[in-house]
């Protein structure tokens, strides 16, 4: 049901159990023990950096099915995307199921623009279970955004170090411990940044505008939430977010949180301004964020994917960088 | 006019929230690892002139500078170096080399012709663009003044 003016409360949509795929550097960051596999190797045993990813892709999506005791014939739809052009990950992974799938492209927070279409199937009842996954590696966005990946010029602070991983989840229409009780989708916002090493700030904005439309919406403040909890705008991203809201008089730095700083460890692994990428909001939320809910160290919590809309044609035109933030609630229910 | 507000806070917040790049610590760097890589190749002059004639000991010794900029750059240890060094490591012969292989090593898996022979001058192209171009425009200066 529709809730304000980009907002919809879900009655009958619940998470089911989630899988998480990384590699070293998430392995050896502070959760790497939440995820369900990691590859020692940046390569993933494949002969490409793309290959790699959908190797990702691939395990993720094989043990969340194991994991929930499904076949593949018992989903009925997969709603997914990634980094790379076209979809390709996502797009060829797919080949090798049977399951209808839908790709979707929300940059960084493709994993909840895939929460908000599956939820959306299944509240329509046009489904009873849909996975949703998305995955990002750091060579494959380096060599598509930046440069490759042994070459040598110096990266800024600002700069966001894309995630290796892949993240699926279940949703379902039966009850499970955690429910997914609402969203609100993002506006392409644009702030007229033009560095794309400095994509954090970029989406500050964006993750702004979602975050107090969601309140607006809803009719609620941060206290409603244990944890709010952005995509991928790292250290500065968050910083300026965290300042926009002081600027409308709303504070809830102390429970507000960013998966790409939760992911690494800032200070001793080198990854910038810390994490980004599709598989970030996912890794952390599939990963991390939804154990927490169900040991019951949170009730409810607010994730906020975020993402750079950007391409590298685009940016050397001298174009700004739009940003977009889609928000999804999950809560803590006894089934 | 809430977007005109909206957009207005947005320009404030960036501006307050701005990151400021450490100009004068980079600049250090870069002189001072750029220097190394120069003394470096001046030291290898040195010892080639002992054995060889002047011209040939400067094409020597600018193969052997841009073959340890690849060397380092296949064994994964020059992007390193360039995260500290910055320019210092960008601007002589051996960054040139880094450009080449790290863009030759990246397109592998695309095969020989599509992947390495397309790709490997796509950074390192603009260096010799940028050359010729500068060369003609030189060149051209001192045809007509004369120096």
């Amino acid at each position: 049901m529709k809730i304000g003016k980009q907002s919809a409360v879900l009655k009958n949509v619940y998470l089911g159990e989630t899988a998480v795929v990384t590699g070293p550097k998430e392995k050896n960051g502070p959760l790497g023990r939440h995820f369900d596999k990691t590859y020692d190797k940046l390569h993933c045993n494949a002969k490409s950096w793309e290959k790699a990813e959908m190797q990702l892709l691939r395990d993720a999506i094989e043990i969340c099915l194991e994991k929930n005791g499904l076949e593949e014939s018992d989903v009925d739809y997969f709603i997914g995307g990634d980094l790379n052009n076209q979809l390709v990950i996502g797009n060829y992974v797919l080949r090798e199921y049977k399951l209808p799938y839908l790709g979707v492209f929300g940059a960084c927070s493709t994993a909840n623009e895939s929460i908000i279409v599956g939820a959306s199937l299944l509240e329509a009842k046009f489904g009873r279970k849909v996975l949703v996954g998305t995955s990002s590696h750091n060579a494959t966005s380096e060599r598509q955004f930046r440069y490759p990946t042994e070459y040598g010029g110096q990266k800024p602070e600002s700069l966001t170090f894309t995630v290796t991983a892949a993240g699926v989840a279940l949703l379902q229409d039966e009850p499970t411990p955690i429910k997914v009780s609402g969203f609100t989708a993002g506006k392409v916002i644009d702030a007229d940044f033009k560095d794309p090493l400095d994509m954090g700030r970029a989406m500050a904005p964006a993750a702004f505008d979602t975050i107090k439309q969601h309140f607006e919406d809803f009719r609620v403040g941060p206290e409603a939430y244990d944890l709010i909890v952005t995509g991928d705008l790292s250290y500065y991203g968050r910083e300026m977010v965290v300042q926009l809201f002081k600027e409308i008089k709303i504070d809830f730095s102390e429970k507000y949180k960013d998966c790409g700083l939760l992911i690494y460890d800032r200070d001793n692994q080198e990854v910038f301004a810390g994490g980004s990428g599709c598989g970030c909001a996912a890794a952390v939320t599939f990963g991390y964020l939804t154990s927490l809910l169900k040991e019951g160290h949170y009730k409810k919590i607010l994730v906020v994917a975020t993402g750079a809309l950007l391409n590298a044609v685009i940016t050397a035109q001298k174009e700004s960088i739009p940003g977009i933030a889609h928000a999804v609630v999950l809560e803590r229910v006894i089934p | 006019m809430w977007i005109f507000l909206q957009q207005k806070l947005f320009q404030k917040v960036k501006k307050e929230t701005e990151i400021k790049r450490p100009i004068l610590k980079n600049a250090a760097r870069a002189f001072l690892v750029g220097g190394l890589i120069c003394l470096l190749g001046q030291a290898i002059l040195e010892i080639l002139k002992l054995y060889l004639e002047k011209e040939m000991a400067n094409a020597v010794m600018v193969t052997i500078m841009v073959f340890l900029g690849a060397l380092l750059t296949c064994l994964g240890v020059y992007d390193k170096i360039g995260q500290f060094a910055g320019c210092g490591t960008i601007i002589p012969i051996t960054g040139f080399a880094n450009s080449m292989a790290s863009a030759a090593i990246e397109s592998k898996s695309e095969g020989v012709f599509l992947g390495i022979i397309l790709n490997m001058f796509k950074l390192a192209g603009s260096v010799i663009v940028v050359g010729v171009l500068s060369a003609f425009v030189f060149g051209t200066l001192r045809y007509f003044i004369g120096i």
